[in-house]
């Protein structure tokens, strides 16, 4: 009688709580299968985009640089010309650099862009094995062209 | 570490056994690897080493959003003896580097190490005469994972890429030299090391 007050009662009434847990919804995402919504500023990967045109948008001013407080931006600016046209101004990007592993993803290159050129978007799996692979160039930050 | 196998491939140089030995030992040899790679991926014990705010996300992981048990790393441990796996989570003091050091000598083989956060991983903002710029001046780190900090799935991205490292690993080369030499004959044996 002792053995099913002391033990087995309390046992099978433990699972009750188990049992009622079980019903409520489960909170984990799943992760590698399916990803969480992300919020809708959420910082992460940059991405240069262009107008519906296709050109960059950006200019090559470099605001983005002096803005970051990581200083991990670098562009190096060159004359656009009638012929070779990049950008809608007089100046593109020739060279856009970001280290990715020294960039806080903080936003103010975002604030600074007089043209809206640089964005962060919310493609977060960016770890990776060497160093050397976080540095992000142009060509890998720049959106595809949009379909004409 | 080769030890634990030493008994798997028996022969001498001097009787060869099934024709093509060496090509006998890597099939008992790789299988084993694949084994050791699948139970050390799936059974990454990281080690506590939180040093500043992106421990608050590493702590994160484990909760239940993201739950890292579902990887077989939710047993963090709070001494270097039992761990695998060292995740760096902050920024790494000058102060600090000879302590991270310390600890990570002190875990025993294998040991893997992901440097989370801007800051581990670079210095980050903290580009002064403080901050060791990236811990990988003081220990060799298997993945980075960017971020200020990375969100608790971008740190369970990085322990994946861990994982696939893991998996690709390939021991049997360092064993097969061993195992040739060990089974040599002391003539031959003399001849090699030679």
């Amino acid at each position: 009688m002792e053995l099913l007050r002391d033990v087995i009662k309390p046992v099978i009434s433990g699972f009750g709580i188990t049992r009622r847990r079980l019903a409520t919804p489960k909170v984990t995402v799943m992760y590698p299968e399916e990803k969480r919504e992300q919020y809708p500023r959420t910082r992460w990967r940059h991405v240069l985009t262009r107008y519906e045109s296709g050109l960059e948008r950006c200019i090559g001013c470099s605001l983005c640089a002096g803005a970051c407080p990581a200083r991990c931006i670098n562009v190096v600016a060159a004359e656009n010309t009638d012929d070779v046209r990049f950008s809608p101004g007089e100046r593109y990007a020739a060279r856009y650099e970001i280290n990715m592993i020294r960039c806080i993803f903080c936003g103010y290159c975002q604030e600074a862009c007089p043209t809206g050129a640089i964005v962060l978007r919310n493609d977060f799996e960016l770890a990776n094995y060497n160093r050397e692979d976080f540095i992000y160039t142009k060509e890998m930050l720049l959106e595809p062209m949009p379909i004409a | 570490m080769p030890k634990r196998i030493e008994t798997v491939v028996l022969h001498d140089s001097s009787t060869p056994v099934l024709g093509d030995t060496q090509k006998a030992g890597n099939v008992v040899l790789t299988s084993i690897d694949t084994l050791l790679n699948q139970a050390r991926a799936n059974s990454l014990w990281p080690l506590t080493f939180g040093l500043a705010c992106c421990a608050i996300e590493m702590m994160g992981s484990v909760a239940s959003r993201f739950d890292l048990a579902r990887f077989g790393s939710e047993a963090f441990r709070a001494t270097p003896r039992q761990a695998d796996v060292m995740i760096i989570a902050g920024r790494v003091s000058k102060k600090m580097a000879p302590v991270l050091r310390q600890i990570y000598d002190q875990m025993p083989e294998p040991k893997w190490v992901i440097s989370m956060g801007a800051c581990a991983s670079s210095g980050g903002v903290y580009n002064n005469y403080a901050i060791v710029q990236g811990a990988d001046q003081v220990v060799p780190v298997d993945v980075y994972v960017p971020g200020c900090p990375p969100s608790p799935d971008a740190l369970i991205y990085g322990i994946l890429k861990l994982q696939e490292k893991i998996k690709r690993s390939n021991h049997s080369g360092s064993l097969k030299e061993l195992r040739v030499v060990e089974t040599l004959l002391p003539r031959d044996r003399e001849a090699v090391q030679a």
